[in-house]
C-alpha cells in the first residue's frame, strides 16, 4: 500500500474520505456542530469530478433525510450526517426509510442534550437510536466507532449491512470520536455501481425507472388495510430477528478470568479501556466488553459472562444510564449491573471509574 | 356493471394507455383524475415512460402511485420537493416530477419546494390548488380564502384569527432558480387542452436542463366544498380563479 494512504486525520473528515472511497453515490446534509467536518471535506475533495458522487447542502435536516430518501428509494448508495437535535429532525424520516426497506447510512456524531443541549460529546442518543426515535416498530442497524480507524472501516461495513439486510444504518459517534486526530489507513478507491447495475441488482424495488421493466415499482410505506400493514410489520419483524441473530459485533478485552467487567462503547470504551491496566495492578481482575454492534445488541457474550460467574457488570456511558437497560436484559438478575454515567459534555477517567466500580460492585 | 361491446368507429375516447386499470379512489367530481391522465398522455407522447419517476404526496394524490405506469415514490407528508431533488441529482437524464396538493405543499412542504426551486433543480411540480385539505376532511390550507367555510374555519376564514391566504405560483417566480411558472385549470375542455400544454412546456423545461417548473392547477374538490361538481366548477370560477388567476406567471432560462 502507498504510504499516501496512511494518514493523521480528524474522525469526521474521515468519514467524508471513506465515503467517497467505498463508491458512495449521494451525501446530502446540513451542517451542525460537532460534525460539520463531514460536509465540508466532501466539498473539498469534490467527488463529482472523480468518482461522481453527488453532494448536496440541503435547508435542513427534514430535508436531507428526505434526499437520502429520494435517492435510497432509486437504489443508490446514499448517506447523510448530523448531530443529536438534528437526527431529531430525521427521525420521521428514518422511519419512513425503515418502513420502505431502504438501504442507507446515517452518521450520527453525539452532542449533550437534550434540547439544544451543548456541542461537547454525548451518548445521550442511544435509545433514540436503538429503540427508535421515530414513529412505529423498527429498526436500524447501529455501529458504534471507538476509534478514527472504525470510524473509516465502519462506513463501508455500514453500506454493506444496510444493502444485504435492506435497513437502514446508523454510525453512532460522538463528538470526541468526530473531533479527535488519529492515524488512519485509507482504503484503495472502490467503483460506484453502474445504473444498469443497479437496475439489474435492485430491479425488484428500485424505484430507478421503470426502463425495460414490464411491471413499475412504488416505494411506499402506506397500507390502508390493517390486515396488509401487519403482514408488512411481521416481514420487517422476522429480518430483524435475522439481523439479531447473524450481526452482533463486539470487542471483549481481558474478559476471559474477569471478576468484573465493564460495558461500553465509543469514547466511554476507549476511557474504559485503561481502566483493566489500573484495576489489575491492585490486583481487581476486570475486563471490558465493548459493544460494536449496538443495534443487534450483543446479548449472548454478556449472558455468558454472567453465566460464567462475573461478580458483577459496571455499565459506563455518557447519559443517565440507556445501554444499561438492554445489558441487564442480557444478564437477567443473574449478577449486579451498575451504571454509572456522565452528562452534559462531561467525560469520566479511568480513575473515577475504577472509584466507582469499587464503591458500587466490591464495596 | 353489464360488459358493453363499443366497435371501434363508435370509439370516442379512451383511457390513456399510462393509466393503469385501478379504480381511482377519487370522489366523482375531482379535478385530480383528469390532471393524472394529462401527465399520463405528456409522458407517453414524450416516450419518456422508462424513465419518469413521479413522487407522490401526502393527502388525496397520496395514491397517484396506483394511477399512472411509471415508477413512484411516496413522500412524507411535504417533502416530495427533497425527494425529488435527490433523484433528479442521481439521474440526471430521467424526467422526475412531484404531484402535490395545497396542504401538503403550501403548509407543511413550503420549505421543501422554496428550496428546490431556489436551487433551480431540473424537476417539475405539479400543484394541484384546491384550497382545502381534501383527505383529512376538508380542513383550512394555505390557500383556503377569507371568509371560505372549511371544518377547522366553520364561521369562515378569518384573517384576524386565521392569517391571510397566499399566491404560492407568484411567490415562486421570484426564484432565479424557476423558470417556468404557470397557473392552469381543468374546469372545461379548452382549460384541460392548455393545461395539458403546460405540463408537456415544464416537462420540457426539466428535460432541457432548465431549472425548476411549476403547473399551478386550480382545481375543484366538491366533496370539501359540500357542493355539486357542477356548481364547485361555477363556485370556482366565480371564487377561486378571481383569487388565482389563470396564465402563465414566468417563462424565462436561468440567469447566467
Amino acid at each position: 500500500m502507498a504510504d499516501s494512504d496512511v494518514r493523521l486525520m480528524k474522525g469526521n473528515e474521515v468519514i467524508a474520505h471513506a465515503a467517497v472511497r467505498c463508491g458512495c453515490d449521494g451525501y446530502f446534509g446540513y451542517p451542525i456542530t460537532p460534525q460539520s467536518e463531514v460536509m465540508e471535506t466532501l466539498m473539498e475533495l469534490r467527488p463529482w469530478e472523480t468518482t461522481g458522487m453527488v453532494v448536496l447542502q440541503a435547508e435542513s435536516e427534514v430535508s436531507s433525510i428526505n434526499m437520502v430518501y429520494g435517492g435510497a428509494a432509486t437504489g443508490k448508495k446514499i448517506m447523510t450526517s448530523s448531530s443529536s437535535p438534528g437526527v431529531s429532525l430525521m427521525s420521521e424520516g428514518l422511519s419512513y426509510l425503515a418502513a420502505c426497506e431502504l438501504p442507507c447510512l446515517v452518521v450520527n456524531c453525539q452532542r449533550g442534550g437534550p434540547g439544544l443541549g451543548t456541542i461537547q460529546p454525548s451518548q445521550g442518543d442511544y435509545f433514540q437510536a436503538c429503540k427508535g426515535g421515530g414513529h412505529g416498530d423498527y429498526h436500524m442497524i447501529v455501529l458504534a466507532p471507538a476509534s478514527v480507524q472504525e470510524m473509516y472501516d465502519f462506513v463501508s461495513l455500514a453500506f454493506d449491512l444496510a444493502f444485504k439486510h435492506r435497513n437502514p444504518t446508523m454510525i453512532l459517534a460522538d463528538g470526541a470520536i468526530g473531533q479527535m486526530m488519529e492515524k488512519v489507513v485509507l482504503s484503495e478507491q472502490q467503483p460506484r455501481l453502474t445504473d444498469e447495475e443497479i437496475a439489474e441488482r435492485y430491479g425488484d424495488w428500485a424505484t430507478c425507472g421503470k426502463g425495460k421493466r414490464k411491471k413499475y415499482n412504488i416505494c411506499t410505506s402506506l397500507f390502508m388495510n390493517s390486515e396488509d400493514l401487519e403482514e408488512v410489520n411481521l416481514r420487517l419483524q422476522a429480518k430483524y430477528r435475522r439481523i439479531e441473530a447473524e450481526e452482533a459485533r463486539w470487542e471483549a478485552i481481558m474478559c476471559d478470568d474477569a471478576d468484573y467487567v465493564v460495558v461500553a462503547y465509543g469514547s466511554s470504551a476507549r476511557i474504559s479501556s485503561a481502566v483493566v491496566e489500573l484495576a489489575r495492578e491492585q490486583g481487581i481482575k476486570v475486563g471490558i466488553l465493548r459493544p460494536i454492534t449496538l443495534y443487534p445488541f450483543p446479548v449472548k457474550p454478556i449472558a455468558d459472562l454472567a453465566a460464567r460467574g462475573v461478580k458483577g457488570f459496571l455499565v459506563a456511558e455518557l447519559n443517565a444510564g440507556q445501554m444499561v437497560e438492554d445489558v441487564r436484559l442480557a444478564v437477567d438478575g443473574k449478577t449486579p449491573v451498575e451504571h454509572y454515567g456522565r452528562m452534559g459534555g462531561m467525560l469520566f477517567t479511568p480513575e473515577e471509574l475504577l472509584q466507582v466500580l469499587k464503591d458500587k460492585l466490591i464495596k | 356493471m353489464a360488459n358493453v361491446e363499443i366497435k371501434q368507429e363508435n370509439l370516442v375516447y379512451a383511457k390513456p394507455r399510462l393509466i393503469t386499470n385501478d379504480e381511482m379512489h377519487y370522489c366523482p367530481g375531482c379535478s385530480h383524475g383528469t390532471v393524472h391522465k394529462l401527465i399520463a398522455e405528456v409522458i407517453d407522447e414524450m416516450g419518456i415512460e422508462g424513465s419518469t419517476i413521479g413522487v407522490s404526496p401526502v393527502g388525496c394524490s397520496v395514491f397517484a402511485y396506483r394511477y399512472i405506469d411509471i415508477d413512484w415514490i411516496e413522500a412524507a407528508h411535504g417533502r416530495a420537493c427533497a425527494v425529488a431533488t435527490a433523484a433528479k441529482r442521481l439521474y440526471p437524464n430521467n424526467m422526475v416530477f412531484t404531484y402535490q396538493g395545497d396542504g401538503d405543499l403550501a403548509a407543511i412542504g413550503a420549505g421543501e419546494t422554496i428550496h428546490a426551486a431556489a436551487r433551480g433543480e431540473n424537476i417539475v411540480t405539479i400543484f394541484i390548488n384546491n384550497a382545502i385539505y381534501g383527505m383529512t376532511g376538508g380542513q383550512m390550507s394555505p390557500t383556503t380564502l377569507l371568509g371560505m367555510k372549511t371544518a377547522t374555519t366553520p364561521y369562515g376564514r378569518d384573517a384576524q384569527l386565521n392569517g391571510f391566504p397566499y399566491k404560492i405560483a407568484e411567490m415562486m417566480a421570484h426564484l432565479d432558480g424557476a423558470t417556468y411558472i404557470t397557473r392552469q385549470s381543468v374546469h372545461t375542455p379548452a382549460n384541460v387542452r392548455k393545461c395539458k400544454k403546460a405540463i408537456r412546456r415544464a416537462f420540457e423545461n426539466a428535460m432541457a436542463g432548465n431549472g425548476y417548473s411549476m403547473v399551478e392547477v386550480v382545481a375543484s374538490c366538491n366533496s370539501g366544498w359540500k357542493l355539486s361538481p357542477v356548481d364547485a366548477n361555477k363556485w370556482m370560477e366565480d371564487n377561486l380563479i378571481p383569487a388565482y388567476p389563470l396564465g402563465d406567471i414566468k417563462s424565462t432560462t436561468l440567469p447566467k
